[in-house]
């Protein structure tokens, strides 16, 4: 037996239709298989949360950023762009410098 | 097919509008939010990116330390408090101007909020507007549509896009909702975006050009039954891009929307968008999963957490903002508040200052702007500042006539020469020859043919009656072509009845 399937006997508490709605958001294409892979992993990790969230931990201050830094600014100060020919060089298909992206369909 | 609606006056009788504004400032640094490629309008397509502003793999932002600056003195400005510290997110969407597939924003830690902005209106009243948030985020790419009708995207073939706007900094600026505005509700939103605008400006944080898309605004509007009632459901009209649009839009939704509930339907929950053309708003997207943004840290940047010290520094420095400096010049120009009113209105007060600075005395700068030229703009449906006339030139008019050189009649040909660009007002009375006639020579054969020509006037003046004497001049002006000084030709005539 895998390690998946042992995962999934466990009953997950995350959905399939939830790891194929988040999937699908993220443009992922994934078989039914993989749905079911994958909602077993992501239950871990679920499940992982959950158990820090049993803690108390009213004395721990909030963590906003991993790294222990803040405020790394940048001057205002222009650096040569890309040249066209480069930028363009990536795009499937251009024209007047710009990129041609296939019929966008919803709304502007 | 024709939206219902009711008549204005009839939807805010019996209905409350509740307004939420969101407007988007790009702000006037010299490079991106997060990435050093330079900003500046016009560019060539594609020419103003980096790996970073292209989303290319591997490529790291950093942030732009003037923008979080300019961010802080619009949180301040609008009466914020400012963020001890904050974060940026990642919003995740699909769409070609968006090319990293995530705008950098703020979600859950915005750099400024819990503010307000007095908003006064045309009459003068003050109307309070709390702010909900402003914070910092970039903008997207630009898409041109190609085939299909008139460039919409609607049967459009394909699609091009330039990434020269992608990562300019923006601020976006989110009201809570505007509850009181009543009847009122169109002004307010009109006078809330463009009291925003001029604050940019005298922040200097942007140049805050409508007509370049600078400015922006979203605009909800919902209605419910009474001022007590719960919230009504929204729509949200997005980019609207002028002062006069955004009135007609809240005012159009206000109609619509009473047209809904007064037939026993639901206002839908929607996105709208305004059609210019004749000040309708139709429905674009219905809210739904797909705004689901799945906003998360954006880890590839760190909190920006502003130092107390940072902020003072920035809060001592703002300049003096346009409601304070309309006062001043209310009590240095010593007009009335009437007057000032219809300057402010007419979006008079920045050319009448620089024309004032450049010599003219304030009541003649008004009369020029908010007179004569007021007229032209308005023929020519244009704004004030579109006309092509600068504040030094009005205020060169103005002291040629002080100086006597020319008349105001005059002064009107010399501005036609200066609108049609001739050059400054003294090359347009020497290339016109439109200079006042001072040599008393030529003024005294005109008077001396008009005195001829009109014996029995000549009597009545010499019998004391002075008030024939106006047809003489008239004559006179004539024959001068209007080029005569009225009082000189009144002394000679005078002189020359004796």
């Amino acid at each position: 037996m895998s390690a998946g399937a042992t995962t999934l006997a466990r009953m997950s508490t995350l959905s399939r239709d939830e790891v194929a709605r988040v999937a699908a958001l993220a443009r992922i294409d994934l078989s039914d298989a993989e749905v079911d892979r994958l909602a077993g992993e992501l239950d871990v990790i679920v499940e992982s949360i959950a158990r820090v969230n049993t803690l108390d931990l009213a004395d721990v201050p909030a963590t906003s950023h991993p790294l222990p830094m803040t405020n790394v600014f940048r001057d205002d100060v222009p650096t040569p762009p890309l040249p066209v020919a480069a930028v363009l060089a990536a795009a499937p298909a251009s024209e007047d410098g710009k990129f041609a992206v296939p019929q966008i369909l919803g709304e502007e | 097919m024709a939206t219902k609606l009711v008549a204005y006056d009839d939807a805010v009788k019996r209905y409350d509008p509740v307004l939420g504004i969101e407007v988007h400032v790009e702000l006037g640094t010299k490079t991106k939010m997060f990435c050093a490629a330079e900003v500046s309008f016009g560019a060539d397509p594609n020419t103003q990116t980096t790996p970073v502003s292209l989303g290319l793999p591997g490529a790291l932002p950093v942030v732009n330390g003037k923008g979080v600056e300019y961010a802080i003195r619009i949180g301040l400005a609008l009466n914020c408090s400012i963020a001890e510290t904050c974060r940026f997110a990642r919003k995740n969407y699909f769409y070609p101007d968006v090319p990293k597939n995530f705008q950098t924003s703020q979600y859950d830690e915005p750099i400024a909020y819990d503010g307000w902005l007095d908003v006064e209106l045309e009459d003068g009243e003050i109307f309070r507007v709390e702010i909900e948030r402003a914070h910092m985020e970039e903008d997207a790419g630009k898409n041109t549509h190609v085939g299909g009708a008139d460039g919409r995207i609607q049967g459009a073939d394909y699609s091009l896009v330039d990434y020269n706007r992608a990562g300019i900094p923006l601020v976006e600026i989110v009201t809570k909702p505007i509850e009181g505005a009543g009847d009122r509700a169109p002004e307010v939103a009109r006078k809330y975006v463009e009291t925003l605008r001029d604050i940019f400006r005298a922040l200097d944080v942007s140049e805050a050009r409508m007509e370049r898309g600078n400015v922006r605004a979203d605009v909800n509007v919902s209605l419910r039954p009474t001022p007590q009632s719960p919230l009504g459901t929204r729509t949200e009209t997005k980019n609207v891009n002028s002062f006069r649009s955004v009135e007609r839009a809240v005012r159009f939704e206000i109609g619509r929307q009473a047209a809904v509930l007064d037939a026993g339907e639901k206002v839908v929950q929607e996105t709208r968008h305004f059609h210019e053309e004749d000040g309708t708003t139709s429905a674009g997207r219905i809210k739904s999963d797909a705004d689901d943004y799945r906003y998360f840290p954006e880890p590839d940047l760190v909190p920006v957490a502003p130092s107390r010290a940072w902020v003072e520094e920035i809060r001592a420095a703002l300049p003096e903002l346009p409601a304070a400096r309309r006062r001043r010049l209310l009590g240095e120009w010593g007009f009335t508040d009437v007057e000032m009113r219809d300057v402010i209105n007419a979006g008079a007060i920045d050319l009448i200052e620089a024309t004032v600075a450049a010599g003219a005395t304030p009541a003649g700068a008004r009369k020029w702007w908010m007179g004569e030229l007021a007229r032209r703009a308005n023929a020519d449906e244009v704004s004030l500042e579109a006309l092509s006339v600068t504040p030094a030139q009005i205020a060169s008019l103005e002291s040629l006539i002080a100086d006597g050189k020319i008349n105001d009649k005059l002064a009107r040909q010399v501005l036609d020469g200066v609108l049609a660009g001739e050059g400054d007002p003294a090359e347009v009375v020497a290339d016109r020859g439109l200079e006042v006639v001072s040599d008393d020579g030529p003024l005294l054969a005109a008077i001396d043919a008009a005195l001829t020509a009109q014996p029995d006037i000549v009597e009545k003046i010499r019998s004391g009656n002075l008030g024939p004497i106006g047809a003489i001049i008239g004559s006179v002006m004539k024959a001068t072509k209007g080029q005569a000084d009225a009082k000189r030709v009144r002394e000679l005539v005078l002189e020359r009845i004796g």
